[in-house]
């Protein structure tokens, strides 16, 4: 079976074409222009994964919601699940960039962090 | 009316402003005032909340937010002034501010530098002439990103995204992750608008479709918005007749293109250069008006805030210089002219004594390609799209090697290779 993915590393974009066999096991990958490429391709065909942004709500603050993120990228199927969980969170103003929001967010080992601080209001 | 005089004025708290502030201070400048009109520093930054912005200034992934804060802490750190909700109204050619707020009512603002930090807007329907009704649900891309990231709120649960910018497609995804559906992103060219990266990110991931060398023709519904006609176009970009087909959306978004935002700049007797909508500007960054500078999106849209950053160091200190009376000397000038396959130049003129950084866009993509600098340097591309900008950097002592007084910047095959072949 052929699979192509687009290497997103830098703005020249290769087409890498990975050979995979039956049970879905990389037998070789083309396509790349550099060794990057290449690291980025079979990772993104055996564990994919995003960085998760999104908004919290956030009490007495000078906006309604906080800017979050993942602190390290998730694995891409747990993406929606993390939205979900991200609607139940409510935090309280102020925050300072880098306060964690959610410590061990979806037990992934990672943290939903904030990125901005955020006064309170008047 | 309270009168204030300062050495170097920044109008606009943005990512261009707040670079253009700290260097005019680190080259000198006593007294630096930052105006601006939102409620906080950090301009569009702010609503940008996903990720993938300082990977070449911080060599890491930020979000936007993240990155306006580290140059916010590094502003407040210093005695930089600043005025939030202050909206400049006028700028004169004699650098004298009229600006108005609230609490303090009129300001009269003298400044020895100004630096044009003003940012850009979007596109809107108006600017397409996109025939149907006018119902609520269309919304610039850029206002909803404000809408849901700021304001916390959703303006539509299912989308149709007319234009593949940048910012269109990271809306995509940001509507998709919470709970709308997105039907199609429709494009016009034959190829992405956006950087490659954000249309597998943001569409790919999703299973979004992306229609290109299409368009949306007409918009349905009387109060809010119930459908649009999206139709494949020919090379004139007109709308093929039997390809129509109707897309039931409640919101329509657009990302049709950003405009630089130069009506102060006007006013003060700045030229514009009618291809990238900005300033004409010299290898200081400094406009046609002795003191008057300007960076960022003002000056040409850019697709990486990295880019905005260094270039408004660059007008920042050179405008602390100029506020302190280091004028330089009178140098050599060399005119840039935008060759073979070059949309534009930024600057517009350089002198050939002092280093300079071009950014430039291509105007259609091509592959294995050389960049002639002039002919001063030659640098292999293997591919040149024109949602990427190029960068290029000469030093004097290369500039000194120019024969006349023009550069040419230009596309060129590689050698060997004819264009023609």
């Amino acid at each position: 079976m052929r699979k192509h993915i687009t290497c997103t590393v830098c703005p020249l974009s290769c087409d890498v074409v990975l050979e995979l066999g039956k049970d879905g096991e990389i037998l070789s990958l083309t396509g790349n222009k550099c060794k990057r490429g290449e690291v980025y391709a079979s990772k993104e065909h055996t564990a994919p994964e995003r960085t998760l942004t999104s908004i919290v709500r956030v009490k007495g603050g000078v906006l309604p919601v906080l800017p979050v993120r993942t602190s390290r990228p998730i694995p891409k199927d747990k993406l929606k699940e993390g939205m979900l969980e991200v609607a139940k969170v409510n935090t309280q103003a102020p925050i300072t960039m880098g306060d964690v929001i959610v410590e061990d967010f979806l037990h992934l080992g990672v943290d939903l962090v904030a990125t901005r601080d955020l006064e309170t209001a008047n | 009316m309270k009168k204030l005089q300062v050495d170097v004025a920044v109008i606009g708290g943005g990512p261009a402003g707040l670079a253009a502030a700290l260097a005019a201070q680190e080259a000198g400048a006593g007294k630096v005032l930052i105006i601006e009109r939102n409620t906080e520093l950090g301009g569009i930054l702010q609503q940008c909340i996903h990720h993938g912005f300082g990977l070449h200034r911080f060599k890491d992934e930020l979000t936007g937010p993240e990155y306006a804060q580290r140059f916010i802490n590094l502003v407040r750190e210093t005695n930089i002034e600043i005025l939030l909700e202050t909206m400049v109204l006028e700028v004169t050619s004699q650098r004298r501010i009229y600006a108005v707020n609230s609490k303090e009512g009129m300001l009269e603002i003298e400044a020895k530098a100004v630096v044009l930090a003003m940012g850009c807007r979007e596109r809107t329907r108006g600017a397409l002439g996109i025939p149907g009704t006018r119902p609520a649900g269309v919304f610039s891309a850029g206002a909803a990103q404000r809408y849901v990231n700021i304001d916390g709120y959703m303006p539509g649960k299912r989308a149709v995204i007319l234009g593949s910018g940048d910012i269109g497609l990271i809306m995509a995804r940001r509507f998709t992750l919470e709970g709308a559906k997105v039907e199609a992103v429709v494009e016009v060219m034959p190829y992405a608008a956006g950087l490659t990266r954000n249309v597998v990110q943001c569409l790919e991931d999703f299973d979004i479709p992306l229609y290109l060398q299409s368009t949306v023709i007409e918009i349905h519904g009387a109060k809010r918005l119930e459908a649009v006609t999206i139709a494949q176009v020919d090379a004139n970009w007109n709308p093929i007749v039997g390809t129509e087909r109707i897309i039931e959306c409640d919101t329509l978004l657009l990302s049709v293109g950003l405009v630089p935002e130069n009506e102060l700049s006007v006013q003060a007797g700045v030229t514009l250069d009618p291809i990238t909508g900005g300033p004409v500007v010299d290898h200081a960054m400094m406009t046609n008006i002795p003191g008057i500078f300007a960076c960022g999106n003002v000056l040409h849209v850019h697709d990486l805030v990295d880019n905005v950053s260094r270039e408004s160091e660059r007008a920042g200190s050179y405008a602390g210089r100029y506020a302190l009376g280091q004028n330089g000397s009178a140098p050599r000038k060399i005119k840039i002219q935008a060759g073979e396959n070059i949309r534009y130049v930024v600057p517009h003129e350089v002198s050939a004594s002092e280093p300079v950084e071009f950014f430039m866009r291509v105007q259609r993509p091509e592959t294995d390609v050389v960049l002639d600098v002039g002919g001063l340097r030659r640098i292999n591309k293997v591919s040149v799209r024109p949602s990427e900008m190029l960068e290029v950097k000469l030093t004097p002592e290369q500039l000194q090697n120019l024969e006349g007084d023009t550069l040419v910047m230009q596309v060129v095959p590689k050698e060997g290779e004819r264009r023609d072949a």
